[in-house]
């Protein structure tokens, strides 16, 4: 077995040194009835070409997103990684390294976190940065109960517009109940109304899930007035290039799903949640943070800091109970946007709108379409006459990924069974376009 | 400030004159004394900007993020790599966190175009392969595990406590049951499980261990009461023992009406050996990044799946993926009891390839002998060193990690952080320090089976040199290492007070020299 070093007269040679006679001696504290000496019904061990030939067989039946007009988005978006960043994160040192909890051999890993807050509290307009959540959703959900925290409230109002999943997970984490107000698109403007004095705060994802810009500033008073917080999802991280920050717009969170720079579509995972807020909240934001001393020396050095608000030290009394987060997803993160910088990520962000622009044109042109967003960032939603659902396993016969069907994350309703949602990257092309446009157009036909 | 001999100067610009950096390891400036807002290391096209869609919400605030060309960039990321400690430089016996080998042909597969390129809102007959594989992996695991069914999509283990813990809430709810508010965990456990628990709302009544480190049935039978909801154990434990009446207390639990939620960090010490659903658990995460070898980052990402029991089946996360007729199907949306999302989309992909790449590799037989090999390896390094160090619990054999108490110690004027130091001026990571909290200064090693009989005795070696020497009165040896690491010890008080949490511009810009 190619990944044990032992051979078998090593093994007898440590058992004599211990004193044992077999390694099923060492398992003498299991109850017999549970200690199995026979292998499990499971395939052999294999050499290394036979596992990547079942690997590759089975990655062949997937359609790369790479092998043909593509258009998906609804939080998670195919951008061009550089080759130099898969390149570095897969650096031994980088890759098989643990948590950086002995800072003196950890520095690499530290300093990264240390430029990785700032990039991200910079991007959001934000004080601090924390060092990487799960994703997006997740640190939606810590977002809210952060809120709750600070606030000592307990009603969360989500905003029209925000994620069908991210409303699901924060759904799953708060539990369902009176405390927890989702307005419909529809009802958009009947937002304040269901803000009271008991109101944690208002989340509001921008882009929103169907492409549009919201009016971040205004539901900023809107909360602030009532005396809760604002908590601000963004889960194409690309546009922070291109948009106001959130930060600059009254946010009290910034959260944010990472994903688009750096990091592979990779079917939802791993990816890499943004966390930033203001310097006052510090001792409420749940997750590790990386913050910058001296060592004996008197040298810079970076360490773990803040712990005390973490489970391995407050245990039950922990702000959330996250300990492994996604640091590996973080460092391509922050190797691909130091590559950018901020002139590359302005004109990321520019060259992603105008892909997103030609893509409104074309389908402006489809006889039966009717584009639903007045603004847009790169993404789009488009009414169908007919359901979406349909339309677009027809064309994805034809190898045309046209988008999400709304109907997908949100099958119990009606009102979004004709609408499809669209994204364009920077590797979006014209003939990616004109295909889509053709596509549709036989499909309405 | 002193130059090095690329002329790049070798300080950082704060505290000491010069760095600490020597030819190999320069130290390397912050990204942004690096980098400035013009350079990029991407090139792209300049377009015009059609403002019509934009209505005013175009950015004004500065970004202020700094650029580096791809030289650059290589060139600070491959310095600062260096200033890191890793599995592949050397052997990593953080205890209860297996810092086992990476293998290779994990990081292959897991950027094969088929499953790295996907999305995971494509449509359902665009990713059968994916389903698959999604599928494969929940089979092995409930086969390890001899479980009912399984929830991959947790993030990391302590989302999988969570997804688990849920699940057991919802089953107390579903019978009418929600009033049970009381969750048992014993006090060696990790700090997640209080912390899930309370996350839920529970109240957490600690178990304490009895004088052989491990749980006392009868200590769990006088807190049982029909409050609690479940308890939380850790099996192999944290003090690195196999609990010998696990399925009494199982029995226990679940005759009171509450379900075993078991911690399943420690799973490399006993898969393909024992069963945990034979042992009488109802939900058990797995970490992905321990057990099945996908690395840990420097901090993630983890996976952390769960295997739940038929009774907590009906209550699993959704999404999970059915076979239907010759293919597979995705159930997307919670109907009948089943939980919601905990994550949005499919979870850990990247891991799931990586960690059935894995199990292919070792097969049945392969990962039965690595947790043999875990558990001869752990038990090698409590022989070679029980005569130099304290061993708190010796009334069974250690299974994955030994636990060496810090009595060795005393009156040395070196404290078990000392200790930990000095064994990175040796060339090691340190184990695991002050975990579990029952035990004085307690170091925890987990060599896992990665390590070979030559590395294990020379680690054993160093153990048994420092600990000779700290004892014959050479203190400073341990109190004031580091001394060869990139830096020495750290302040870490001083970050906690004034914690500057990111890079501020200086006040006064020097000119650059042109």
């Amino acid at each position: 077995m190619r990944y044990l070093p032992h051979s078998d007269a090593e093994r007898a040679e440590m058992l004599a040194v211990i004193g044992a006679t077999s390694v099923d001696d060492l398992f003498s504290a299991v109850p017999r009835a549970a200690f199995r000496t026979e292998p499990l019904a499971l395939p052999a061990h294999a050499p290394e070409f036979i596992v990547e030939q079942q690997m590759r067989a089975m990655a062949g039946r997937n359609r790369a997103a790479g092998d043909g007009p593509f258009f998906l988005g609804a939080g998670a978006y195919r951008h061009h990684v550089p080759a130099s960043v898969d390149h570095l994160i897969q650096r031994s040192e980088w890759l098989t390294a643990y948590t950086p909890y002995q800072p003196e051999v950890s520095q690499g890993t530290l300093q990264m976190l240390f430029e990785f807050q700032t990039q991200v509290a910079n991007l959001t307009g934000m004080d601090v940065a924390n060092a990487s959540m799960y994703d997006g959703s997740t640190a939606t959900a810590e977002a809210v109960l952060m809120a709750r925290r600070l606030t000592r409230r307990d009603r969360i109002v989500l905003s029209s517009g925000l994620h069908p999943h991210y409303r699901d997970v924060v759904r799953t984490y708060v539990g369902d109940g009176p405390d927890l107000v989702s307005v419909p698109y529809e009802l958009a403007g009947s937002l304040p109304m269901t803000i009271d004095d008991q109101t944690a705060a208002i989340v509001v994802q921008t882009p929103d899930f169907y492409g549009s810009l919201r009016n971040v500033r205004e539901l900023a008073d809107i909360a602030h007035d009532a005396g809760a917080l604002l908590i601000v999802v963004v889960t194409e991280v690309v546009s922070l290039g291109l948009l106001e920050a959130p930060g600059a717009l009254g946010a009290d969170i910034v959260v944010a799903e990472g994903q688009s720079i750096g990091n592979a579509l990779n079917y939802g995972g791993p990816y890499v949640g943004l966390m930033a807020t203001r310097k006052e909240f510090i001792r409420q934001m749940p997750g590790r943070l990386c913050g910058e001393t001296v060592d004996a020396d008197g040298n810079r050095g970076f360490v773990l800091t803040l712990s005390t608000r973490e489970q391995h030290i407050r245990r039950e009394k922990a702000t959330s109970n996250i300990c492994t987060n996604s640091g590996l997803c973080a460092l391509a993160f922050s190797i691909h946007m130091s590559l950018l910088g901020e002139a590359g990520l302005r004109r990321l962000a520019r060259l992603n709108h105008s892909r997103a622009v030609a893509l409104h044109k074309a389908l402006s042109a489809v006889p039966g379409v009717e584009i639903l967003n007045k603004t847009f960032f790169n993404e789009l939603t488009i009414r169908l006459p007919v359901a979406a659902a349909p339309v677009a396993d027809t064309l994805a016969r034809q190898n045309i990924l046209a988008g999400v069907p709304v109907s997908r994350l949100e099958p119990s309703d009606p009102h979004v069974a004709d609408l499809l949602v669209l994204a364009a990257t920077e590797l979006t092309t014209d003939d990616d376009i004109a295909a889509l446009a053709a596509g549709l157009t036989e499909a309405l036909k | 400030m002193s130059m090095n001999t690329q002329g790049r100067p070798t300080g950082t610009g704060t505290g000491g004159a010069t760095g600490t950096g020597s030819s190999l390891l320069p130290d390397e400036p912050l990204l942004f004394e690096v980098g400035d807002t013009e350079h990029s290391g991407v090139d792209l096209p300049e377009v015009e900007l059609d403002t019509t869609h934009l209505d005013g919400y175009v950015r004004q605030t500065p970004l202020n993020i700094a650029g580096l060309t791809e030289p650059e960039a290589l060139r600070h990321y491959v310095r600062l790599s260096r200033l890191n400690y890793s599995i592949d430089g050397g052997m990593y016996p953080l205890g209860s966190c297996t810092m086992k080998h990476n293998p290779r042909l994990n990081e292959k597969m897991a950027r094969l175009p088929g499953f790295g390129d996907i999305h995971p809102l494509q449509p359902l007959s665009t990713v059968q392969g994916a389903l698959e594989l999604m599928e494969s992996l929940g089979a092995w695991l409930m086969t390890l595990t001899n479980t009912a069914a399984v929830c991959l999509t947790p993030k990391a283990g302590a989302h999988g406590e969570l997804a688990g813990m849920m699940a057991i809430k919802a089953a107390h709810e579903a019978r009418g049951e929600g009033h049970r508010n009381v969750v048992l965990v014993p006090d060696s456990a990790h700090g997640t499980n209080p912390a899930t628990a309370a996350f839920l709302g529970y109240t957490v009544t600690s178990i304490p261990a009895r004088a052989d480190g491990t749980v006392d049935v009868e200590a769990v039978k006088a807190a049982l009461s029909p409050r609690v909801a479940a308890i939380m154990l850790t099996n192999p434990n944290t003090c690195g023992l196999f609990e010998p009446q696990v399925i009494e207390i199982a029995a226990a639990v679940h005759e009171a009406g509450a379900y075993f939620y078991c911690d399943g960090a420690n799973f490399n010490a006993i898969m393909g050996v024992v069963r945990p659903g034979d042992l009488g658990i109802d939900a058990m995460h797995i970490n992905l990044h321990k057990t099945f070898s996908t690395p840990h980052g420097g901090g993630g990402p983890g996976a952390g799946p769960v295997v739940l029991s038929e009774a907590l089946a009906p209550f699993a996360p959704v999404p999970f993926v059915q076979r239907s007729g010759a293919g597979y199907d995705l159930v997307e949306h919670p109907a009948d009891g089943h939980l919601g999302r905990i994550t949005a989309f499919n979870g850990q992909m990247g891991m799931y390839v990586r960690a059935l790449t894995y199990m292919l590799s070792h097969g049945g037989d392969g990962l039965a002998q690595a947790a043999r090999d875990a558990v001869l390896n752990a038990n090698y390094i409590k022989a070679r060193l029980e005569g130099a160090f304290a061993v708190p619990f010796p009334d069974y054999p250690t299974m994955h990690e030994a636990l060496f108490d810090d009595s060795t110690l005393e009156g040395t004027g070196v404290s078990t952080l000392d200790f930990a130091k000095a064994m990175i001026d040796e060339g090691y990571h340190p184990m695991t320090m002050y975990f579990p909290l029952v035990v004085h200064g307690a170091m925890l090693v987990e060599p896992t089976e990665s390590e070979s009989r030559q590395t294990l005795d020379q680690f054993c070696d160093v153990m048994l040199d420092l600990a000779k020497d700290a004892r014959a009165g050479n203190a400073p040896r341990c109190t004031s290492a580091p001394t060869r690491a990139p830096r020495r010890r750290l302040d870490e008080t001083r970050a906690a007070r004034h914690p500057p949490l990111n890079w501020e511009p200086p006040v006064e810009l020097p000119q650059a020299a042109e």
